[in-house]
């Protein structure tokens, strides 16, 4: 029960072990008790909540993707083809408001964290299931209100809703879609208390804090992040909802309001809020690599401190975003040391990573494929994340497609490629079957391909000057244009493949097994699907995590089609 | 996990995801006082706005708090002092398995959040009819309207959350009054009403800041 | 400015420093990609399953390591940080002497004024090598004025005066673009710079109807709209002369300095009541609502003439 691999003995050759001799799947498990809609929309079980919160952000997911294709067939022509401008101010709107609140934010913590998190601490669910499941009808809320302004007619401020633009001149549904957002904040907030108090108090016998595997510390300095800035987006946007509708505010320049407050206090939230969004795909990573590589993360310590410093400093570095808005220089140049000093713990992680790969045993199974094609991404995004946190650059790339290429190789590059790859690594788990190793490796690789096609020339579009939000754009800038769209085709078929074969491999996929991947960690100590709460017995811990051996690993195939 | 009414034994009380009584209350603890970080940093925003214009209009806002009445403010803060007195010696009675003391203390607390309540409305509709109230006939004789009404959004946005806040806490105490009466706390079982009390502290301490902040600068 | 190209050109003094950083910005990323991609690419040949690499042994920590690949960043960082904000520093400091233009910005056009009075909409004639410094302020919602080929940009907020220069060093037609989205048509509100040989420059601010300089709207407008009535030393009224008083400090009531810059001239002209100077009574009226942005400018202009000679008209 500790999670230490087999003896090499007890395994029969490589190929035996996941295809001719594929696992049993427990008849009796967390899905197959209780059946029926009121038992799903009345559960208490973290395993079910995960799962409902899966099916709710594939929604928004889908609609900010359609917003997202669209704008990039627009795009496609520097004079208007498709839409008007206002259309396409909504479209880049509701891409961004649906896609950060609605899909990253809740990706690897509801979902991945809700599943996993107390399995991996040896619990029978999180501290508080009752408030779990109100997250989710919170969550629920939260989107039906922003979908509710959409149908209305949407908003066109953007994702950041900078005043005075959305609190005197805009004529577009702003304050429903405000409240849409504030109320799925409460939902960020509950989940946050929750996993932090899961952490502390529901840890199996023997599991101190620095046995804790990596993913469990990640989701702990997210949880911070969670409860501490998003109070503030909730005061921010009931500021200028409540500024909208009475005509006056803090923020009108005609009371000596100043509309600069406005961004202090929403990037004050929306800058811990990326790490909210990068955290846990990063816990994730380091789950991803000790199984597939067979081997201990190198430098627990510091990658752990790393996620715990990054949540810290995160809070620190703000006006970043503001180097231009006539906030002071020197100001400015506070919040550029410290951004630059943001970058070292993610560096450190990467590093980690690594050398954690050195002397193992690296197996290519498609959780691996995501893991090191986000180490590749997420690598370049955050080097240019240096480029903005140097004063003098950012002046130029400030609200250029720089720095649209740089967040989106984060998000999507880092964020999105983790989730899938803890996906797929976690779905024998989840749904007791495996998914189709082949195409699982061939939609990642696409993916993969079909993001640098989408995003790179960013950059370069971005150092030419042409600024975001952007319908109409000089005829000189077509030629990226058209590179990043055909990207964007190839990158949809990399999602769309996973979307239809788990959706198979949840009835026709073949049978897991407790362990397919011999992973450590004491979610994989129980039967898939895992019974309705999680173990026959606690499970009692006695050493470190990922006490994985590549040499006696040899012959282990995990990566076989 | 049910709510019995008749009292029972305290294992019928602890979830199952809990190994005893013991984790759930510590638990239900943390939980409590992580949320009130999060409500400091939610009223945080507000008292930046407010700090940030003091700063920049500070003569204005002296002016303009000149015309709020200290009186009812005070009255109120009184008021809610002496209801975190209550709620204080309600967990007492809670953990000493005084049922009736509890009750009364529970209803007690209720009552001057109600008080409180009362005395803001009378509050806010004398400040309507001095002309107070931004964008509903406000009048202010004097340079500079434009920074007065400021202060007064300010003044409004921020009594106006924290009445909120202390109308969700009435429901509460009403709530635990009921099961309080119903027995539900017996045999020390006073977890819930500790949590509840933390929370009317909470409102209690935050009214604490608002009254000099709002009502005396301007009254020296 | 419409032919293709994968880099901006290079049009003034401040390209070159920029665009030095961004390149070593460029070399740095290149090498840590190389030094991360590279021995993932080798570890994972090397130690592929089955492979026959030697596995004994494997570390899992090393506090030199850790601290090597730590310290080495941080001092990097620090090292970027210093470059940047030094050449920053310089992209923020308007320079003396320099040829004022002021710029309001509105939904969705910029409006350009020359000192001269030459009024200009969505496009900036400006001679090469000379320094040209810009007071920009919005009429409705933030905007940013960018020139990509300049390397410089600067939000322009209501309710306040933000500053930006340059000194082209090139002829030419380049790109101005809104970069703060500002509403329906943010991405029409576009133009152009005009940089040209100064004599070129010189004829082009002759031609055309003949022009009222900003300083001389200014004064007229310091007579029109009743300023003088108080502000003149045989008023009935005690105002403060505003003879020499642009940039200097001043002594308020409430026992504070304050220096009569640009902002505060603006917040006296809108909101006296804001900062009343000492030994004087709180009874300027408020001008807000009755002057427009380029007024305003034009005025404070004007007081930044007189603030070290005397008026135009005398």
């Amino acid at each position: 029960m500790n999670g230490t691999t087999p003896a090499p003995e007890t395994m029969k050759s490589a190929t035996e072990l996941v295809v001719e001799r594929p696992g049993e799947f427990a008849r009796e498990n967390y899905l197959s008790i209780h059946r029926g809609v009121r038992a799903w929309l009345l559960t208490k079980d973290h395993k079910r909540i995960g799962l409902l919160y899966l099916g709710t952000i594939l929604i928004f997911f889908l609609i900010a993707s359609v917003a997202a294709a669209l704008m990039r067939i627009e795009l496609l022509t520097p004079q208007p083809k498709l839409v008007t401008s206002e259309t396409y101010n909504k479209l880049f709107t509701i891409h961004g408001v649906l896609m950060v609140w609605f899909f990253l934010i809740p990706s690897i913590p509801t979902v991945l964290g809700n599943f996993v998190l107390p399995m991996m601490i040896g619990a029978r669910d999180v501290a508080f299931p009752k408030l779990n499941l109100m997250s989710w009808y919170i969550f629920v809320a939260g989107g039906a209100l922003a979908l509710w302004s959409l149908i209305r007619g949407g908003v066109d401020t953007g994702w950041t809703f900078y005043t005075p633009y959305s609190t005197t001149y805009a004529n577009t549904h702003v304050i429903s879609m405000a409240a849409g957002v504030f109320v799925a904040g409460f939902s960020t907030i509950v989940t946050g208390i929750n996993f932090i108090v899961t952490t502390h108090k529901m840890r199996a016998p023997g599991l101190t804090w620095f046995r804790l595997p990596l993913f469990v510390w990640s989701l702990y300095a997210t949880s911070l992040i969670m409860v501490l800035a998003t109070p503030v987006l909730a005061i921010t946007l009931a500021l200028i909802s409540v500024e909208r509708f009475w005509g006056v505010g803090i923020f009108d320049p005609k009371l000596g309001g100043d509309p600069v407050l406005f961004q202090h206090l929403f990037w004050f939230y929306s800058h811990p809020a990326v790490y909210i969004m990068i955290l846990p795909g990063m816990g994730v990573i380091s789950e991803l690599i000790t199984c597939f590589s067979r081997k201990r993360i190198y430098g627990y310590a510091w990658v752990g401190s790393a996620s715990m410093a990054i949540a810290i400093l995160g809070f620190m570095v703000w006006g970043h975003h503001m180097f231009v808005s006539s906030q002071s220089v020197y100001a400015g140049m506070i919040f550029s040391i410290l951004s630059f000093l943001v970058a070292v713990p993610s560096g450190i992680k990467v590093f980690n990573w690594t050398a954690t790969l050195h002397k193992g045993s690296i197996h290519f199974a498609t959780p691996m494929l995501y893991a090191l094609g986000f180490i590749g991404l997420f690598t370049i995004g955050g080097l240019t994340g240096l480029f903005l946190a140097a004063l003098a650059v950012d002046v130029h790339v400030h609200d250029t497609y720089f720095v649209i290429a740089h967040f989106h190789y984060i998000m999507v590059g880092g964020m999105v490629m983790a989730f899938m790859g803890g996906l797929h690594y976690w779905w024998p788990k989840i749904s007791g079957r495996l998914y189709p190793e082949f195409a699982g490796k061939l939609a990642a690789m696409i993916t993969f391909i079909g993001f640098n096609l989408t995003f790179f020339p960013q950059f370069i579009l971005g150092y030419l000057g042409q600024p975001r939000r952007y319908h109409i754009y000089p005829p000189e800038f077509q030629i990226f244009h058209v590179l990043s769209t055909a990207g964007a085709s190839v990158l949809g078929i990399g999602y769309l493949m996973p979307l239809i074969y788990f959706i198979w491999s949840w009835r026709r996929g073949r049978a897991a097994g407790p362990n397919p991947w011999r992973a450590t960690g004491l979610e994989w100590q129980t039967s898939s699907p895992p019974p309705e709460h999680n173990f026959e017995q606690t499970p009692i811990v006695t050493g470190p995590p990922y006490s994985y051996s590549a040499e006696k690993d040899v012959d282990l195939n995990l990566a076989s089609i | 996990m049910s709510i019995s009414i008749s009292p029972a034994s305290e294992e019928a009380f602890v979830g199952q995801q809990f190994d005893d009584i013991e984790q759930q209350r510590d638990a239900a603890k943390l939980g409590m006082w992580i949320f009130l970080a999060t409500e400091v940093l939610f009223f945080g925003g507000l008292f930046l706005g407010y700090t940030i214009y003091r700063f920049t209009y500070g003569h204005i806002f002296v002016e303009a708090s000149r015309k709020l009445d200290v009186l009812i403010g005070g009255t109120n803060t009184a008021v809610l002092l002496i209801s975190s007195l209550l709620i204080a010696f309600a967990v007492r009675a809670a953990k000493l398995d005084q049922r009736r003391a509890l009750v009364g203390l529970l209803a007690g607390t209720a009552v001057l959040g109600c008080v409180f309540m009362s005395l803001k409305g009378v509050e806010y509709h004398k400040d309507y009819v001095d002309h107070l109230v931004p964008r509903m006939g406000f009048k202010w004789e004097g340079a500079d309207p434009g920074n007065a009404e400021l202060f007064y959004w300010i003044y409004f946005a921020m009594t106006g959350l924290h009445a909120i806040h202390v109308t969700v806490g009435i429901g509460i105490m009403l709530v635990l009054t009921l099961l309080a009466w119903l027995g539900k706390f017996s045999h020390g079982n006073h977890n819930t009403v500790e949590i509840a009390g933390l929370y009317w502290h909470f409102v209690d301490i935050v009214w604490v800041f608002l009254f000099p902040l709002l009502y005396l600068v301007g009254h020296r | 400015m419409d032919q293709f190209r994968l880099f901006p050109p290079q049009a003034s003094t401040s390209s070159h420093e920029v665009d030095a950083l961004f390149f070593a910005l460029t070399l740095i990323s290149l090498f840590f990609m190389a030094i991360i991609f590279l021995p993932i690419i080798f570890f994972s040949v090397k130690y592929r399953r089955g492979s026959s690499a030697d596995r004994s042994n494997p570390s899992s920590g090393s506090f030199w390591v850790e601290s090597g690949w730590t310290i080495g960043p941080i001092f990097l960082s620090l090292g970027l940080f210093a470059w940047s904000a030094l050449a920053y520093f310089r992209l923020e400091r308007r320079p003396a002497n320099a040829i004022e233009v002021q710029v309001v910005g509105k939904q969705w056009m910029w409006k350009l004024q020359h000192a001269e009075g030459k009024r200009e909409i969505n496009e900036l004639h400006v001679p090469v090598n000379s320094t040209v410094a810009m007071t920009m302020t919005s009429q409705d919602v933030i905007h940013s004025f960018f020139v990509p080929a300049f390397r410089v940009k600067q939000d322009v907020v209501p309710g306040r005066y933000t500053g930006i220069w340059f000194k082209p060093t090139r002829t030419g037609e380049y790109h101005i673009f809104c970069a703060q989205y500002c509403g329906t048509q943010h991405s029409q509100m576009v133009g152009r710079v005009v940089v040209m040989e100064p004599q070129a420059y010189e004829n082009w601010l002759k031609s055309g109807e003949p022009t009222e300089s900003i300083v001389l709207a200014g004064e007229r407008l310091f007579h029109d709209r009743g300023c003088s009535g108080c502000h003149s030393p045989n008023s009935q009224f005690h105002a403060p002369l505003l003879q020499g008083l642009y940039r200097k400090p001043v002594p308020l009531a409430d026992g504070t300095m304050a220096t009569a810059n640009d902002e505060y001239l603006r917040d006296s002209i809108l909101q006296p009541a804001k900062q009343i100077t000492a030994g004087y009574a709180n009874i300027m009226p408020s001008f807000t609502g009755h002057l427009s942005e380029e007024e305003i400018m034009q005025l404070i202009a004007y007081l930044k003439y007189i603030g070290n000679q005397p008026p135009p008209s005398q």
